[in-house]
């Protein structure tokens, strides 16, 4: 499924980052460990978490995540906007807890590594 | 330290070297993207890039969060690439009890950073095919992480 139709489907929020969201998205992981990340997640993954610091964009660069989407409402800073920039990571925001977000993202389709 | 047959190495194809410094939460990360990219560029195949990621993205971290300063380095070679990382830091008490899955020393605020899951030295692990710990008390810690490459599998 294209990162685009998840997107609108799951009424997520861009970041000013000017990244295309014509790619595929795989399935996805939720993980707030960086390291479980870096374990567990697959290409093409959509990362749902509620870590907004600037690093997650390295972990999703290194693991060539599709997106990464921050849960609660939560909005990351001009440093994490800056890097999901430079690195074309696409950054997404949505109001919804974890839980329920990925409920809509099973009944797109999507499904987890296993 | 002595030479053992196994560290006999053919003439080195590619190297590089990055700085990595310690407490440098914002930068932390961007050693390991330009491994990966560069890496790519030479054309190393994607299952072996994926592993080397995930090792220098973790070793980058741990230097990062524990050492004042560190050194990791790239070396590609016809049969393996070694990836090393020296650090000036604090050095490791307990081989050992560190290479547990779970364990770690991490404070409370990198904790809430997502750091500190006690998986870094074990992903480290998981990905090389040979995985080499030295560490002296007060001083450093020197990390040898190997990949083969082999043109049957590659």
């Amino acid at each position: 499924m294209k990162l685009a139709e998840v997107v609108k489907q799951c009424n997520l929020e861009l970041t000013p980052t000017d990244t295309s969201l014509d790619r595929e998205v795989t399935g996805g992981y939720c993980s707030d460990l960086l390291s479980d990340v870096m374990a567990h997640g697959r290409k093409g993954n959509i990362w749902i978490t509620l870590q907004a610091h600037p690093n997650i964009i390295a972990v999703a660069v290194l693991k060539e995540l599709s997106a990464i989407v921050l849960v609660n409402g939560r909005k990351p800073d001009g440093e994490t906007i800056n890097k999901a920039r430079s690195e074309k990571v696409p950054l997404l925001m949505s109001e919804l807890s974890a839980f329920d977000l990925i409920g809509q993202l099973y009944g797109l389709g999507l499904r987890g590594t296993l | 330290m002595m030479m053992n047959k196994s560290d006999v190495q053919s003439e080195v194809l590619f190297q590089q070297e990055f700085a990595i410094r310690g407490g440098d939460f914002v930068n932390a990360g961007e050693s390991s993207c330009k491994i990966r990219n560069t890496l790519r560029e030479i054309g190393i195949d994607s299952d072996v890039i994926r592993r080397i990621a995930i090792a220098a993205y973790e070793a980058e971290m741990n230097v990062v969060m524990y050492a004042e300063n560190g050194v990791m380095s790239i070396s590609v070679y016809r049969e393996e690439i070694l990836l090393t990382i020296d650090d000036k830091g604090p050095g490791i008490e307990d081989i050992d009890l560190a290479m547990q899955p779970g364990y770690s020393t991490a404070t409370e605020e990198m904790r809430e950073m997502g750091f500190g899951a006690g998986m870094g030295l074990p992903n480290m692990k998981k990905n090389a095919d040979r995985f080499k710990i030295m560490s002296e008390l007060g001083k450093g810690t020197r990390l040898e992480i190997r990949i083969l490459l082999d043109d049957k599998n590659g």
